[in-house]
């Protein structure tokens, strides 16, 4: 009886002590998460703040004549003609109509520095969609070189940033702002074009596209050659030292650096199997390498989570093991290598390094189309901004990191989402 | 369940489909190399594509050493047709080409590219002569003993010029793979190294030994390697106004609302300073053309005809506008002249 009451006596004294324990290990947690939060927080606020800018862009509105002489055309249907002609013409003719006043060599050249280096190229699309402007003159809003882009953003948000315009240029921008011919527009630029040396010019649609025939390539290899061998290791191989040697060996795989798949590709596909550098053929191939390991851990772990009495019961109504697997266990485990393959892919998405042994890692303006078409991807568009020279850059970095994110917010998303949905509990 | 058993095979078999065979045809150009070149060519590949329609050629950069090395191994559609470089291409380079197979190597020069010791515009400007640079950066210096080298015992750069700021010796700058790293060792700290006469007899003797003291930067944290993004480099030096850093010509002509350039030898790092060769810290810049690839790769021949004209390479040209410095005028036309009729390098220039 004493006992029981020391006992008693012992449990009420240790109880403070204990919630307090518990108390603290919820506080710990508590600023855990706290800090995890505010790392994405501070990372998004960064972001957007320097990447907000580039969804706009600097428009100059001028009168553009469409006049055949000063192209130095007489036939829109004759394409060494089209090649031959000098469009820049079109837009330097316009800016020089707009300030009559202005004389000199290097004065002009200052002036046709307000406008983007691919304005002329602009105007030749438009007129190429458009033939009837030939010798016609319209008002239109052209884009305005990135200088100025950088200059008339700072200047909005009133600190402005002049080191490299000249008094001129700046008199020139201040007119054109008094006489509501200068704009910001959405900048549909960064979403339909490909990578540019001038910021103005630059888009991600290439990077993107890269990035999706990459991915796709990645996933109708890496899927089914994954689930396929996860379903053999877990169903049909006999338990043995050899298929521990091959599973400790996939546990590792899992877990080598990603440059090494990179470097293995540069070796067998492009040095023995000549593949052309720097295609999705190859970025596929290397990522499926990459992610294979996790397809199949992820793969395996879904098809254990599917309990034995289905198996049981497909077996006792006399299916084969064959039908026992496809029909019953397969589809059952299915969301579960479904949210793995997402992971993965979300993983290859993110991937840079093994790309750069293989050539992706690299200047590409045309948008690639098939398989075999040159093409990087939205991580190594990133990485190349990063490194350019060119300020305006700086924001185009941010908004294309903005892109990647939506990616990568999308596909997790829908992981969890599958998993909720087609997950089943028993 | 048929249904999902549908769906695994046709993914089986559109794989099948897809890892068919591939042709080795190619209809863009190829380019490689160095990562200083990069921000040139380009533009020049990107102009070349809008203006003729054709496809863009492809730009890599893999670094001098490394575009001389893909472009050495071989000829065919698998290897590239030009590569960049920040620096001549070396007699070791050169013959290894000629093994592989790839005879004709057509050389043009480009321009010059200037390296910039650099703080922030908060801080005092910086006027540096060679030797200052070497004495605060080279891992070993001369001791008051002639003939003898000890541990760089440098903290300040009063103590290396009593001219110099009473500030502490922080210098980011670019890792060992990157050719502006070379060539600052090669312009910069060599330039230095060689005011000291008898350092400067070594050269003649053992040749490895002077390069060994001239080229070694110190390790012991006042040399801080800042990886090759120069806009990084940029960027910590506006939050540390003590410290230096060193990159490009381009990228000091972009940021200069952030960064100053140290004067080298009383002469500061403008356009025309090292245009004219004044600036001691500049480089020349080349590309290599293949030419076997001439005429089997279309665009080769369009691409060079853009990057040697006057429009381009010009003093007004788009690329000097981009940070490059043109070559002077008749050396440029004589360039030109030589690019265009695809005149191979013949093996007898000097070679390092």
């Amino acid at each position: 009886m004493s006992k029981s009451v020391d006992n008693l006596a012992k449990i009420k004294h240790s109880l403070t002590r204990r919630n307090r324990a518990e108390a603290r290990f919820r506080w710990y947690g508590r600023i855990a998460i706290f800090i995890g939060l505010s790392a994405v927080a501070v990372l998004f606020v960064d972001i957007i703040s320097k990447g907000h800018g580039a969804f706009q862009a600097t428009y100059i509105n001028l009168d553009v004549s469409y006049n055949q002489d000063i192209i130095g055309i007489d036939n829109l249907m004759d394409s060494t003609q089209l090649v031959a002609g000098d469009w820049q013409a079109l837009s330097k003719t316009a800016l020089r109509t707009k300030f009559p006043q202005v004389s000199g060599r290097s004065d002009k050249r200052e002036l046709n520095n307000l406008l983007s280096s691919g304005a002329g190229f602009d105007l030749k699309d438009r007129l190429m969609a458009k033939p009837l402007l030939l010798n016609e003159t319209e008002s239109i809003w052209i884009l305005a070189d990135d200088d100025i882009d950088t200059y008339y953003k700072s200047w909005l948000d009133g600190d402005a940033y002049a080191a490299r315009l000249s008094e001129k240029q700046i008199g020139w921008i201040d007119e054109l702002h008094q006489q509501d011919l200068i704009r910001l527009q959405l900048n549909t630029n960064l979403f339909t074009r490909g990578d540019s040396r001038e910021p103005e010019q630059a888009g991600i649609l290439g990077a993107v596209m890269g990035s999706i025939l990459t991915l796709v390539l990645t996933l109708l290899l890496s899927f089914p050659i994954g689930v396929s061998a996860a379903i053999y290791l877990e169903e049909f191989a006999p338990k043995n030292k050899w298929t521990d040697f091959i599973e400790v060996n996939i546990n590792n795989l899992a877990a080598v650096p990603s440059i090494i798949f990179g470097l293995l590709g540069l070796a067998i596909f492009i040095n023995f199997f000549h593949v052309p550098r720097s295609v999705p053929i190859v970025g596929g191939l290397v990522l499926t390498l990459m992610i294979l390991p996790t397809i199949i851990i992820t793969s395996r772990a879904a098809i254990k989570s599917v309990p034995p009495s289905i198996r049981e019961a497909a077996l006792g109504m006399g299916a084969s093991k064959y039908q026992m697997v496809l029909h019953h266990v397969l589809p059952l485990a299915l969301p579960g290598m479904l949210t793995g393959a997402i992971i993965g892919m979300a993983q290859a998405l993110g991937e840079t390094a093994p790309l750069l042994m293989i050539g992706m890692v690299a200047f590409i303006v045309d948008i690639p189309g098939s398989f075999t078409d040159p093409a990087t991807v939205l991580p190594v568009q990133i990485f190349l901004w990063a490194d350019s020279p060119e300020r305006a850059f700086i924001e185009k970095t941010s908004a294309a990191i903005m892109v990647l994110l939506t990616f990568l917010i999308i596909m997790n998303t829908s992981a969890v989402w599958l998993r909720k949905r087609l997950e089943r509990h028993w | 369940m048929t249904n999902s058993k549908s769906i695994f095979s046709t993914l089986c078999a559109v794989t099948l489909f897809t890892t068919a065979p591939f042709a080795g045809a190619r209809d863009n150009v190829e380019v490689v190399g160095s990562s200083t070149v990069y921000p040139f060519s380009t533009v020049v590949a990107e102009r070349y594509g809008r203006a003729s329609g054709n496809a863009t050629p492809k730009i890599e950069s893999t670094g001098s050493g490394g575009g001389l090395k893909l472009f050495c191994s071989g000829v065919g559609t698998n290897y590239p047709d030009i590569t960049n470089s920040s620096r001549r291409i070396k007699l070791s380079e050169f013959n290894k080409c000629q093994a592989n197979g790839v005879k004709d190597v057509i050389e043009v020069q480009i321009g010059y590219d200037g390296i910039v010791v650099a703080n922030s515009i908060a801080a005092e400007p910086m006027n540096l002569s060679r030797k200052d640079i070497f004495l605060a950066l080279a891992a070993k210096v001369p001791g008051v003993e002639e003939g003898v080298l000890i541990e760089n015992p440098y903290n300040t750069w009063r103590e290396v010029n009593s001219d110099l700021p009473n500030t502490k010796i922080e210098v980011l700058g670019p890792p060992p793979t990157s050719g502006t790293r070379d060539a600052f060792a090669e312009l910069a700290l060599e330039g230095g190294c060689k005011t000291f006469e008898w350092i400067a007899a070594l050269k003649k003797i053992d040749k490895n030994a002077y390069k060994d003291i001239c080229h070694t930067i110190r390790e012991d944290g006042r040399y801080i390697e800042a990886g090759e993004n120069d806009n990084l480099i940029i960027q910590k030096l506006q939050t540390n106004s003590a410290a230096l850093g060193i990159f490009g010509f381009s990228f000091l002509d972009q940021n200069a609302d952030k960064v100053q350039g140290a004067s080298i030898e009383s002469v500061p790092p403008t356009f025309d300073s090292i245009a004219d060769k004044s600036y001691p810290v500049s480089r020349p810049l080349f590309f290599y053309v293949k030419k076997a690839h001439v005429g089997v790769v279309p665009g080769i021949v369009g691409y060079l005809n853009e990057f040697t004209s006057e429009r381009a390479w010009g003093e007004d040209g788009y690329l000097a506008e981009k940070g490059m410095i043109p070559l002077p005028v008749k050396e440029r036309r004589a360039m030109a002249v030589n690019t265009r009729s695809l005149v191979p390098m013949t093996g007898n220039e000097a070679l390092q």
